[in-house]
């Protein structure tokens, strides 16, 4: 097996290269991309997933997956009041991250980002992690990324969503903005946002279960305010959000008319990568 | 003579009596478990400073931010003029400050009464507001009976206070015009002036008024110190060491238990030798399992439903609220308090913060999303006390709702919650896609 063309991050089979194949020829990335439960397994995750490969790849980042390797993170079971499974996640993960000697590491959902970054170090883990949207500031802030060479968003309204785990549970407000930012279009802001911003529904483990009774669905909470903004394009940085706002999208029959995209995949679109 | 003696009698049992209940208040946010929020004290005197002095967290809600600022600064500011009232009733003197401050005495008086009005005008738009407004935070399941009769005391309180304070100035105003006994010429009174024509022209009328005015007004203060440690009220005084006690991590941490930390890693390495731990049950059941630090919240909270008002889960009609998790929270520590009052050490009253006071269908209603955490304006956390209750459920019970448990078997057994098997992870990087990006970087 051959690492194929330097720089380019794949493997002989055009598969992006993991760690253990990186590892195999003594050679280490300069950052780890840690894909998540959900960039893994759910259909529409692993597109936002090979979307982010394709930004690093673009810019030349050399980069690896850990592949079967990877493992929960344990949050969903954390905030479910499960922290034995946590920690015996937690801690499976970090002896393999050490076992590879990571140091950097970008995510591409905000609660891998949150747990990685916030709760692995006081279980010896310590890296430097950043969740997708804040590289792809960065590679705007270098001018290694644009908005140019593909789709144009003219005419297009987009307002963001701010998932909680990356807004309010660790201040990353500016980051996913920035990558709108640049686009030629019209953003416009939900009544609740950054540190308002309203929660999908998905956190503290609700993803995975029925919630309780009520008089509404939280994601179509969400769903009538991006109605209500007007935008036809609404912007996600989290897997579970992008779920959750897809669902209550559809179930206002709108699906036509709104689009739920992740800042990464208007990232690809916009340079047509 | 007799009128001081009194009056010392009066200060030293509401001095005494404040004493000896903010003492409980203490002692019952002592049975909390210990955590440490000592460190930074640099950090943390900055963030008092800011979210208690300089109340920035209010002004997310205009209005409400500007009519408390009023009220909050005539507070901080009258007090100073409480200093002479004090020294006056002690040593039966007559505005003990007017003679050595001189013109500066002027400027207080006068100030203290516009601030006096401006907390009076803010008081009666705050009650008009709670109670004819139909503003939804006021208006939730855990604010009725006491909750909103305490807020309705308070401001009430307040209005009387001011109004006392206004009509003992113009008494005296008066009386200092008519140049009659003790009352010299002392201070301006910019707003007690306009009251002046409603008072009779008799100077024993007036000097009965200016009296009972001042009695009224010192004792009444006096009283209300001493309804702080029964009422939301307290948050005057709580939110400054609560401010400073504040979480320094991100808010999305939650903190690593070291108990299970321990169990873990004998689990994991059977060679490790497991560091002393405090024995016990994992998280939470009744408020005594909590820290300190969500007990110091608990007295801390004003009810105010900042939290609740962002709550995901209440906003779509769930039986969470985070406002009652701390009300709740409160109301079994105090009761667990009066036990020990009653029975001279920790009384087992078969009832315990868990199921006798917050449901476990509030705790499956959080979404974790941090909203109330970043609403509140003193910094309470009512996340981490819902966090903790589900460890309870989870580890020592294994009551979690059916679906989670079986995310958390999917994580046991295949590292994910969906019942996906792990060697498929990787299939979102497809042949076909392989294919692709074999064509786009030329070939091998």
């Amino acid at each position: 097996m051959t690492i194929y063309k330097s720089g380019t991050n794949l493997d002989s089979q055009g598969k992006v290269v993991t760690m253990a194949e990186m590892a195999a020829k003594g050679l280490e990335p300069e950052i780890l991309f840690w894909v998540g439960c959900a960039g893994s397994f759910d259909e529409r995750a692993q597109r936002i997933t090979r979307d982010i490969c394709k930004i690093l790849q673009h810019v030349g980042i050399s980069f690896a997956v850990l592949g079967t390797e990877e493992s929960c993170t344990g949050d969903p079971a954390k905030r479910a009041g499960n922290e034995f499974l946590f920690q015996m996640q937690a801690m499976a993960n970090i002896a393999v991250l050490d076992g590879y000697n990571i140091k950097k590491i970008v995510t591409g959902c905000p609660h891998c980002f949150n747990t990685i970054k916030n709760e692995y170090p006081g279980l010896g883990g310590n890296y430097e992690v950043i969740h997708h949207s804040q590289l792809i500031q960065q590679l705007i802030d270098e001018g290694k990324l644009k908005a140019e060479g593909g789709e144009s968003f003219k005419g297009k309204r987009i307002t963001y969503h701010d998932p909680c785990y990356l807004g309010r549970g660790n201040g990353v407000y500016e980051a996913p903005r920035k990558a709108l930012e640049i686009l030629d279009t019209d953003l416009v802001e939900m009544k609740r946002c950054r540190s308002n911003g309203l929660c999908c529904g998905a956190g503290g483990a609700q993803m995975f279960k029925e919630p309780e009774p009520g008089k509404k669905d939280i994601n179509l909470e969400r769903a009538d305010e991006i109605i209500a903004s007007g935008a036809n394009v609404v912007a996600a940085a989290c897997p579970f959000c992008m779920t959750m706002l897809r669902d209550g999208v559809k179930v206002r029959e709108k699906e036509q008319a709104i689009q739920v995209l992740d800042i990464a995949e208007i990232t690809v679109r916009a340079n047509g990568l | 003579m007799i009128q001081q003696i009194v009056f010392f009698l009066i200060l030293i049992f509401a001095i005494y009596l404040f004493y000896k209940n903010a003492g409980k208040v203490r002692r019952n946010i002592m049975l909390g478990r210990d955590v440490n929020r000592s460190d930074h004290p640099a950090l943390r005197w900055k963030i008092m400073a800011k979210v208690a002095l300089g109340q920035t967290k209010m002004a997310k809600r205009p209005v409400a931010a500007v009519l408390h600022f009023l009220i909050y600064a005539g507070f901080v500011i009258i007090n100073i003029e409480i200093l002479e009232i004090v020294i006056d009733g002690l040593f039966g003197s007559h505005r003990i400050f007017a003679g050595p401050l001189g013109g500066f005495y002027n400027v207080l008086i006068g100030s203290f009464e516009v601030l006096a009005l401006l907390v009076l005008t803010a008081c009666v738009a705050f009650l008009l507001r709670r109670n004819l407004l139909n503003i939804k935070r006021f208006r939730g399941t855990e604010m009725k009976s006491w909750p909103r009769s305490d807020a309705n005391y308070i401001l009430i309180i307040e209005i009387c206070l001011m109004t006392a304070f206004l009509t003992m100035n113009a008494a005296d105003n008066k009386l200092q015009l008519l140049q009659y006994g003790d009352y010299t010429s002392a201070g301006v009174f910019p707003v007690s002036a306009f009251l002046a024509p409603l008072l009779p022209d008799t100077t024993s009328a007036l000097v009965t008024i200016e009296r009972s005015c001042w009695w009224f007004h010192i004792v009444g203060i006096l009283a209300f110190l001493n309804y702080l440690p029964y009422s939301k009220h307290f948050h005057i005084l709580l939110a400054f060491p609560n401010t400073y006690y504040s979480n320094l991590k991100p808010q999305g941490y939650v903190n690593n238990m070291a108990s299970v930390t321990n169990e873990v890693k004998a689990m994991l390495d059977p060679s490790y030798v497991q560091a002393e731990t405090q024995a016990g049950s994992f998280g939470v059941k009744d408020a005594t399992d909590l820290t300190w630090k969500n007990l110091l919240d608990a007295y801390t909270c004003t009810e105010c439903g900042r939290c609740t008002a962002v709550c995901p889960a209440n906003i779509t009609g769930k039986l969470l609220s985070p406002r009652k998790i701390m009300m709740d929270t409160r109301d079994r520590i105090t009761e667990i308090g009066k036990g020990i009052d009653a029975n001279g050490k920790y009384h087992e009253d078969g009832k315990t913060l868990l199921d006798d006071y917050i449901t476990r269908e509030e705790l499956w209603a959080c979404t974790t999303c941090n909203a109330c955490v970043e609403a509140c304006p003193v910094n309470i956390n009512p996340l981490e006390i819902i966090v903790e209750m589900r460890r309870y459920t989870v580890m020592e019970e294994s009551t979690a709702p059916g679906s989670l448990n079986n995310m958390f078997a999917n994580m046991e057994n295949n590292g994910a919650p969906w019942k996906y098997s792990n060697a498929d992870r990787f299939n979102w990087a497809t042949p076909e896609e392989g294919q692709q990006n074999r064509e786009r970087y030329d070939n091998i």
